[in-house]
């Protein structure tokens, strides 16, 4: 009973979370400036995170949590790194 | 004491996580431990400037008043993009500030753009002045008002 | 279907089950939101719905799931949040003065141009 219940409701939030990174994808490829693009790099790389946490909860692994953690990190820095180089054209001033 | 742990804050919540992250045990403890010490040697190599709430028993009631109003607008915002752009009306406001403290604007940053529907655009040092940007200007809404009274005051009186 | 599911009572099951719903159903309306909205202004509040309500939710979700499985307080889902809160505002009040100056910047080039052209 709570298995079937669980199971579905982990795949449809999984489905759920896909739908949202390919709305965030396509705004990625039609911009149409370059600080939306960036946006939108930020909330596909946020729905990425929520899938890896829903697939750990779905497996009963807790290393897709740290990868989760990890994906989180990386994507920060990349979207600071994005808007630092849209203000002034360099990263590191 | 001051010495060896310049940032007790920090240094505890290092080995907090330390243990969240690993099993809790003895030599985990102490490897934590280890990691935060020197955290906290290596933060005060940058010499950040000494923060120093005044009021701190203030902090928990305006944490939960945020975590509230975060609800209530991520409900409210969720709201206005199913229905649409009809009967919206998004635009900027001008908000002169009296906080100065640079710590407690960050905070009042974080809290203005964590909630959803509004964004912090740009803050004048000089003249206070803070560029907001509304998802829904509403009718007549005193946004000024609003942020000076249920953030920036509390806030003034934990770290001012 | 799943075994370790099996071993949750059915309210705690509810319970874990309702917040996912509300957390990939936020997340999804703030990702439509980021498609639908006509201004980048207002696009850049459709991702907080998924930074704040959206991970909350799904984060609270898996720490009731782990805590009812293993039998002790799982808290490490609680370093996401935590992380989400202080990165998102950074990156969105960077790339907010990012587009303002971005867009000051061209309409005075705008503005120039028109002038020496009049000229």
């Amino acid at each position: 009973m709570s298995g079937t219940i669980l199971y579905y409701s982990v795949v449809g939030a999984q489905v759920a979370l896909v739908a949202a990174m390919a709305c965030a994808v396509i705004r990625m490829i039609i911009g149409p400036r370059a600080q939306d693009r960036v946006l939108a790099f930020d909330a596909a790389s946020i729905c990425t995170m929520l899938i890896f946490v829903t697939q750990g909860m779905r497996t009963g692994n807790v290393f897709f949590f740290e990868g989760a953690l990890v994906i989180s990190a990386l994507a920060f820095v990349a979207t600071v790194a994005l808007a630092k180089f849209l203000m002034r054209g360099e990263v590191i001033e | 004491m001051t010495r060896h742990l310049p940032h007790p804050i920090l240094t505890a919540t290092v080995i907090l996580m330390w243990l969240l992250l690993n099993r809790f045990s003895v030599g985990h403890l102490l490897l934590g431990a280890l990691v935060g010490v020197i955290a906290g040697k290596a933060m005060s190599a940058l010499r950040p400037p000494r923060v120093r709430p005044r009021r701190w028993w203030l902090i928990p009631g305006l944490a939960l008043r945020v975590l509230g109003d975060i609800g209530g607008s991520n409900l409210a915002v969720a709201g206005q993009i199913l229905r649409g752009a009809e009967r919206r009306v998004p635009g900027f406001v001008e908000i002169g500030l009296r906080l100065r403290d640079p710590f407690a604007l960050g905070i009042l940053a974080t809290i203005l753009t964590a909630m959803p529907g509004t964004a912090w655009i740009q803050y004048d040092r000089a003249s206070g002045r803070l560029l907001l940007h509304a998802l829904d200007l509403g009718d007549g809404t005193d946004w000024a008002g609003i942020v000076r009274e249920r953030y920036e005051g509390p806030l003034m009186e934990i770290f001012e | 279907m799943k075994t370790h599911f099996e071993a949750l009572p059915p309210a705690v099951a509810l319970l874990v089950a309702a917040l996912l719903v509300i957390g990939a159903g936020l997340t999804l309306i703030g990702a439509v939101g980021l498609l639908r909205l006509p201004t980048f202004y207002e696009r850049i509040h459709a991702p907080t719905l998924g930074t704040s309500g959206g991970t909350a939710g799904i984060v609270t979700a898996s720490m009731v799931l782990f805590s009812v499985l293993a039998g002790r307080l799982a808290v490490h889902e609680l370093l996401i949040g935590f992380f989400v809160t202080i990165t998102t505002p950074v990156t969105l009040m960077l790339l907010g003065r990012a587009a303002l100056y971005r867009d000051r910047s061209e309409a005075k080039a705008e503005a120039d141009r028109a002038a020496r052209e009049a000229e």
